[in-house]
């Protein structure tokens, strides 16, 4: 009995293992995957979704490394922590922040693909610099 | 592989074989009874001067339903070596090059040598029990008939007595093989088996027979009183004279004039013009040109001296087309 | 770690025609492998020359260490499903396997009829009474159920309809998810292959255009726009796959294994498909001019 199924978007240009990552923490932040839940083995979930078995190890291990799951050799890949409490009520004060500068940038005279355009390059420079 | 061999190869076995059914039937049935009459009218115990006892025979055997199964069994024994190779050789690879199994089955842990020997040597022993076993049912139901007929030896009789038909078998099914592998086709397979098989068996009695062993010959001065054929038209004449040899085979009859030189006329207005034809005086006029009869043949006792030899020479070209077909699988096909 | 296929100058030629020319690849074991390129350059002669099927006019190959289809024990440790999923018309789908159990030593006859109860097929139906989806799930029943150490598979999902060539991969990454085998899947339909593949190979124009971990490729192609420039202009480093330029502006597919850093030019991530068509295009175009640039 698989607890969530997984999905690929062929087209979204995103790479299959950060799908996969990507839906395993929305199913946590959700509520659908809790604490002490087993996560679908490599084999359930190759056969669901026809993706190489490479691919889901690799998205597990990366989930493992951000310490949300945990392997049991020989038993599963078990859900460590959850996401809900990070709820994004939590961070009220960054969204408010987040929300003057939006109108700022529209006050300026930026439109809403400029806007996206000045977002993703400085972040993306900020995470490349990071790395 | 010979259990997969067997149920490619079921539906092709079971109508030709079916058709063998039928006629065996017909022999056994109206067998018996020839035998019988070859005994009550002396013929199978004479052995000599046995027109008599021949010319009785057949007035009373050859009814309707005997010649029929005569005839049936003349033909068949001719078809047979073809349908073998048309039918059982050529699809034998063809189909599976056709259909791409070949690359279903080499990948199924068996070697090509391997599937093809099962194949050939499988199918190929039952074409030639097949053809062997009719032959020889075929040859003891028509012995009477052929000692009253005395035409054993002849083309249109030798093949189907005796053992040739298991070397024809062998091989025309290894022609259908060999056109198989390289045709690729098996309707384009099966034409040009049927073609080669037509060939050889026609070319056999022409060039291969009468050699086999060395026709007794003799040269003769011409009988002018007991021809076998004279021809006159406008422009020449031809004659041949008989050939005393019961039962045996004429390979080759001429007759020629006292220099050697073939003798081909003019006739003799005279005593053979259309106008003036008296037999006696022809036959005078020829008789005193001095004519010889060149002539050789295979007498009836080589029946199965011939038999060996020319079974021998197919199953010979069987093996060396079958060599062929194995170096062919392992070197070229893929 | 040895090599599950390795070739060295390896080339295939019918009559006049070369099929493979001057193909060298080390693939690694445990790789989904696609083999990717357009109709005709070779990529049925290559998995052919894989499994024994041909053999080569030059060059020389070795798969799991020995020469393909050298003696029984080397065809049981290769599992292969022809192109067309051939299968025998006139015998049951219990028939194949029969046939299977009894010419494979290797053969897990428990694993082909779970296969078949759960892919729903009759066993006794004939094969070519089976659909072309039902007839590619049986041939590859029999190509795994002999345990292979290496399925090699000649564009097995090209004529399936959308649903039974998902259930053809699915299938197929379950066996490798359980049994840890190497895979060389070939496709002319890149999108297929992209979830499924951790190792690509672009064969055009009878030759490799290029081999790798799927990952180490996208890693390091990118497309730089900018404005118009000449190519011998770029720094050294970058390997130009393909470029087209018009009056204004370039774009270029280039190589590099370091980070590219030119602010002139917005630098854009591929994905395995516009990889692959930057090759097959680039490798077209060597064949039509001698020129390699495209200019207007």
């Amino acid at each position: 009995m698989m607890v969530i199924e997984f999905h690929l978007d062929g087209r979204s240009g995103v790479s299959p293992y950060m799908q996969l990552i990507h839906q395993v923490r929305q199913a946590m932040r959700l509520g659908l995957l809790r604490e002490g839940d087993r996560l679908p083995t490599v084999k359930d979930v190759v056969a669901k979704v026809a993706i190489n078995p490479n691919t889901v190890l690799k998205a597990y291990r990366e989930l493992e490394y951000e310490g949300l799951v945990q392997p049991r050799p020989g038993v599963g890949t078990f859900v460590t922590r959850t996401l809900s409490d990070e709820s994004l009520a939590a961070h009220g004060p960054l969204r408010q922040e987040l929300e003057q500068w939006l109108t700022r940038a529209r006050a300026a005279g930026l439109d809403e693909e400029s806007i996206e355009a000045l977002f993703l390059s400085t972040f993306r420079a900020a995470a490349g610099e990071k790395a | 592989m010979t259990w997969l061999t067997w149920r490619q190869f079921r539906t092709q076995a079971w109508l030709v074989l079916t058709a063998l059914a039928a006629l065996a039937v017909a022999l056994t049935v109206t067998g018996p009874n020839l035998a019988r009459l070859s005994r009550s009218t002396g013929l199978a115990a004479c052995q000599a001067n046995c027109e008599a006892a021949a010319d009785n025979f057949v007035n009373q055997a050859m009814t309707v339903v005997n010649s029929r199964v005569y005839v049936v069994a003349l033909v068949f024994m001719f078809v047979l070596p073809g349908i073998i190779g048309v039918f059982w050789g050529a699809p034998l690879i063809a189909r599976e090059l056709e259909t791409g199994t070949h690359r279903l089955i080499w990948n199924q842990s068996v070697t090509r040598t391997r599937w093809l020997a099962v194949k050939l040597v499988g199918v190929g022993l039952v074409s030639m029990v097949t053809a062997g076993v009719f032959s020889l049912a075929v040859t003891w139901w028509a012995a009477p008939i052929d000692k009253a007929n005395l035409d054993r030896m002849l083309p249109m009789v030798f093949p189907g007595r005796g053992i040739v038909p298991i070397g024809y078998a062998a091989f025309a099914f290894v022609v259908g093989v060999t056109a198989g592998m390289l045709v690729r086709r098996t309707i384009p397979a099966m034409a040009v088996t049927l073609v080669v098989v037509v060939a050889a068996l026609v070319a056999t009695p022409l060039y291969l027979r009468p050699h086999l062993v060395t026709p007794v010959s003799f040269t003769a001065p011409l009988d002018t009183s007991a021809m076998q054929s004279v021809r006159i038209t406008e422009t020449d004449m031809t004659v041949t004279g008989q050939v005393n040899q019961p039962g045996a085979w004429v390979v080759s009859n001429k007759t020629v004039t006292p220099s050697g030189q073939p003798f081909t006329g003019p006739a003799d207005l005279q005593t053979c013009g259309r106008a003036n034809f008296s037999k006696e005086g022809c036959t005078a006029w020829l008789a005193s040109l001095d004519l010889r009869q060149q002539a050789s043949y295979q007498p009836a006792s080589r029946f199965w001296a011939l038999q060996w030899y020319e079974t021998a020479v197919f199953l010979a070209l069987s093996a060396l087309l079958s060599a062929f077909c194995f170096w062919w699988v392992r070197r070229r096909l893929a | 770690m040895t090599a599950v296929i390795e070739t060295n100058g390896l080339g295939r030629r019918y009559g006049r025609r070369q099929a493979l020319s001057d193909c060298t690849l080390s693939i690694p074991p445990g790789r989904v492998v696609g083999l990717v390129g357009p109709n005709g350059a070779g990529k049925s002669t290559l998995l052919q020359l894989a499994c024994g099927l041909l053999a080569p006019t030059s060059g020389t190959i070795e798969v799991l260490g020995a020469r393909p289809a050298s003696g029984p024990a080397q065809v049981a440790r290769v599992g292969f499903v022809a192109q067309d999923t051939p299968t025998y018309a006139g015998l049951s789908v219990a028939d194949h396997l029969r046939l299977g159990a009894r010419l494979n030593p290797g053969w897990d006859d428990g694993l082909a009829t779970a296969r078949i109860r759960q892919l729903g097929l009759d066993p006794g139906q004939k094969a070519g009474k089976l659909s072309g989806g039902q007839r590619a799930q049986l041939a590859l029943t029999l190509a795994i159920a002999k345990r292979p150490e290496l399925l090699i598979l000649d564009e097995p999902v090209a004529s399936l309809d959308p649903l039974a060539r998902r259930e053809f991969m699915r299938t197929l990454m379950e066996f490798t998810a359980e049994h840890e085998a190497s895979v060389v899947l070939s496709s002319h339909l890149v999108a297929d292959l992209e979830r499924v593949c951790d190792y690509l190979i672009v064969l055009a124009a009878s030759r490799v255009q290029v081999a790798g971990e799927v990952d180490e490729l996208l890693a390091t192609h990118h497309r730089l726009t900018g404005a118009a420039r000449d190519p011998a202009t770029f720094p050294a480093g970058h390997q130009v796959i393909q470029a087209s330029h018009t009056e204004r502006q370039s774009t270029v597919i280039v190589r590099s294994s370091a980070p590219i850093d030119d602010p002139s030019c917005s630098v854009d991530k591929l994905d395995l498909e516009d990889l692959v068509l930057a090759y097959m295009t680039q490798a077209a175009a060597v064949g039509r001019t001698p020129v390699l640039e495209t200019t207007r």
